[in-house]
């Protein structure tokens, strides 16, 4: 290396500096974000918080609506979206002989990736609301979602029902199953890695949406029943701290639903990562 | 023999259910965003520059949103892809095992908080700072939105550049190593180059997020529909939709221009998306 003249050593000492920096700064973006969250909102979380829900009369603050609205919104889109995508996938790598169909699929679930959330928004209000007739409200809410999370479950789906081998089929073929019976005793069981991974995924999704939900799901922070919820104006997590946050000016409150937020998002990382080395150990 | 024809049927009810949406998706927004359009004149509705739909005289220009939302995504680029793409060649070939794991869960963690929470953060930290550099009267404006915006698209540039990087033949490089360049030279000079389909890519994908982000930045630029300027409240398509269309009267003309607006930014991305293609396609011949 002592052959380098100044210069080329010079550029690469000043490269490799750079590169570092880049990194750390990256690193130090993510702790600044982290840290401003918990430092801000951490303090903020108290039992109150979490068990009560915002009252004018009382003058008081609480999340649980919001909490509640979140599950219900998951359990919602889950429901719908989890048997639809799951079938399209099972259509598309089992059943379908038309190729060109496949590629009308591929493409479909790729163009909804790439849409933003906002245009969701607008077509969910459009469609769910305006045409269909619902309440804003977890229904119309929810059914926006389906759209939007229903590319990642066929794909994740599709991409661990490939990985089942051939001979797995045969085999129970040759046993003299049916095309129905193969798929639900040797395809699926050997393919719910993936499909676990879809879920993870999309849950995340619907966990950090907001914009989708503006106009489907609504601003309301009144606690309500599940089924009085779905057609009731509903907020969850993420559209509260954005109400507190912009319109309430509780910054506070609105950190602590972060804080949430955050270690929502952190466990969920930590599960789809377990169940994708599951299926790398597998594969 | 019935249930396995019924199951058959069933799923590839499943499969037409998925491509109807993404039909009805596109039909609803055109047959939505049309009538505006139509009312207001294409030339008038995409190089008018005041919105004010509810001024006594209304007026529908969106030219302020465009360039604005043209203007933030370049500056979101131009700031997120080099530091995004350098931290990626870091991970992908200086950083040892162990920090490129953190690193990477690190990435991914940023990856997936949801975009309110960046708004919020801009918001305490980034405006004030901003307001008090430039001594503006507010510090939400161009400049703040660029800056979350850049932060939000570098996870999917590193990741996806991450991946191309890693994808480079090891034999390019000991080629380029024998001949006698340095590490650093071989990352730049050939890894770099091998990897630029995969790069572009990386960068499409970007642009694709920060154009179709609304929620982080409606939080930290002020949402005036002026034209843009860095250190001036400004209104993205996105945020304009956002904004508005919770007071906007159903059926009336802002409501239907609002329609427009995503018959716009949805076109952007059906182009982008296009784009995207057409570089993967490309990267996919070449190797």
């Amino acid at each position: 290396m002592n052959c380098l003249s100044a210069k080329r050593k010079f550029r690469d000492g000043f490269l490799k500096i750079l590169l570092s920096i880049c990194a750390a700064l990256t690193a130090g973006l993510l702790v600044v974000i982290i840290g401003t969250i918990l430092l801000r909102g951490v303090g903020g979380l108290t039992w109150k918080l979490l068990t009560s829900q915002t009252s004018y009369l009382a003058n008081t603050i609480g999340i649980l609506p919001n909490i509640l609205n979140t599950l219900y919104m998951i359990m919602v889109a889950m429901v719908i979206a989890l048997p639809v995508g799951v079938g399209a996938a099972i259509y598309l790598t089992e059943y379908a002989a038309n190729a060109r169909f496949v590629r009308l699929v591929e493409f479909a679930t790729e163009t909804l990736t790439g849409i933003p959330s906002i245009i969701f928004g607008l077509v969910g209000m459009l469609l769910f609301i305006q045409i269909m007739g619902l309440q804003q409200g977890i229904l119309a809410g929810g059914l926006t979602l389906v759209v939007m999370v229903l590319p990642t479950v066929i794909r994740t789906t599709q991409e661990s029902l490939k990985t089942v081998p051939a001979a797995y089929r045969e085999g129970a073929l040759a046993l003299g199953s049916g095309k129905w019976r193969m798929i639900r005793t040797v395809v699926l069981p050997n393919a719910m890695d993936g499909i676990i991974t879809g879920c993870i995924l999309s849950v995340g999704r619907i966990v950090g949406e907001s914009a989708a939900l503006l106009f489907t799901a609504g601003f309301g922070l009144v606690l309500n029943g599940f089924i009085e919820s779905l057609q009731s104006s509903s907020a969850t997590l993420t559209v509260a701290l954005y109400i507190y946050a912009s319109e309430r000016g509780e910054t506070g409150v609105a950190f602590s639903i972060a804080c949430i937020l955050l270690a929502l998002t952190f466990l969920l990382n930590l599960a789809a990562n377990q169940a994708g080395k599951h299926l790398k150990r597998r594969g | 023999m019935a249930l396995e024809n019924g199951m058959k049927l069933l799923f590839l009810v499943c499969g037409i259910v998925s491509v109807a949406f993404v039909l009805l998706i596109s039909v609803y927004l055109i047959i939505a965003g049309l009538p505006a359009i139509r009312e207001i004149g294409l030339g008038n509705f995409l190089f008018g520059t005041r919105w004010a739909a509810t001024a006594a005289e209304p007026s529908y220009g969106i030219l302020p949103f465009i360039l604005t939302s043209v203007y933030g995504t370049a500056g979101a680029v131009v700031l997120g892809v080099p530091l995004g793409i350098l931290t990626a060649v870091f991970l992908a070939k200086v950083a040892p095992p162990k920090l490129a794991g953190i690193l990477h869960t690190a990435v991914e963690l940023l990856a997936g908080i949801p975009s309110v929470v960046y708004g919020l953060v801009g918001m305490i930290l980034l405006v004030p700072a901003i307001q008090r550099i430039f001594s503006l009267s507010s510090g939400a404006c161009l400049l703040a939105a660029i800056i979350v915006l850049a932060i939000m698209i570098l996870p999917p540039v590193i990741n996806v550049s991450e991946t191309a990087l890693r994808a480079v033949p090891k034999e390019y490089e000991e080629a380029s190593l024998a001949l006698g360049a340095t590490k650093m030279e071989t990352w730049f000079r050939v890894s770099l180059h091998a990897a630029k389909s995969g790069i572009a890519a990386a960068v499409v994908m970007g642009i694709g997020r920060a154009i179709g982000e609304a929620m982080a930045i409606i939080m930290v630029s002020g949402n005036v529909a002026n034209m843009p300027s860095l250190t001036q409240s400004v209104r993205f398509l996105t945020t304009a939709i956002a904004s508005e269309m919770s007071y906007a009267a159903y059926g009336s003309l802002q409501r239907q221009a609002l329609f427009s607006i995503g018959l716009v930014l949805f076109l952007f991305i059906m182009l982008l998306n296009a784009f995207l293609n057409l570089v993967i396609k490309r990267g996919g011949k070449q190797s």
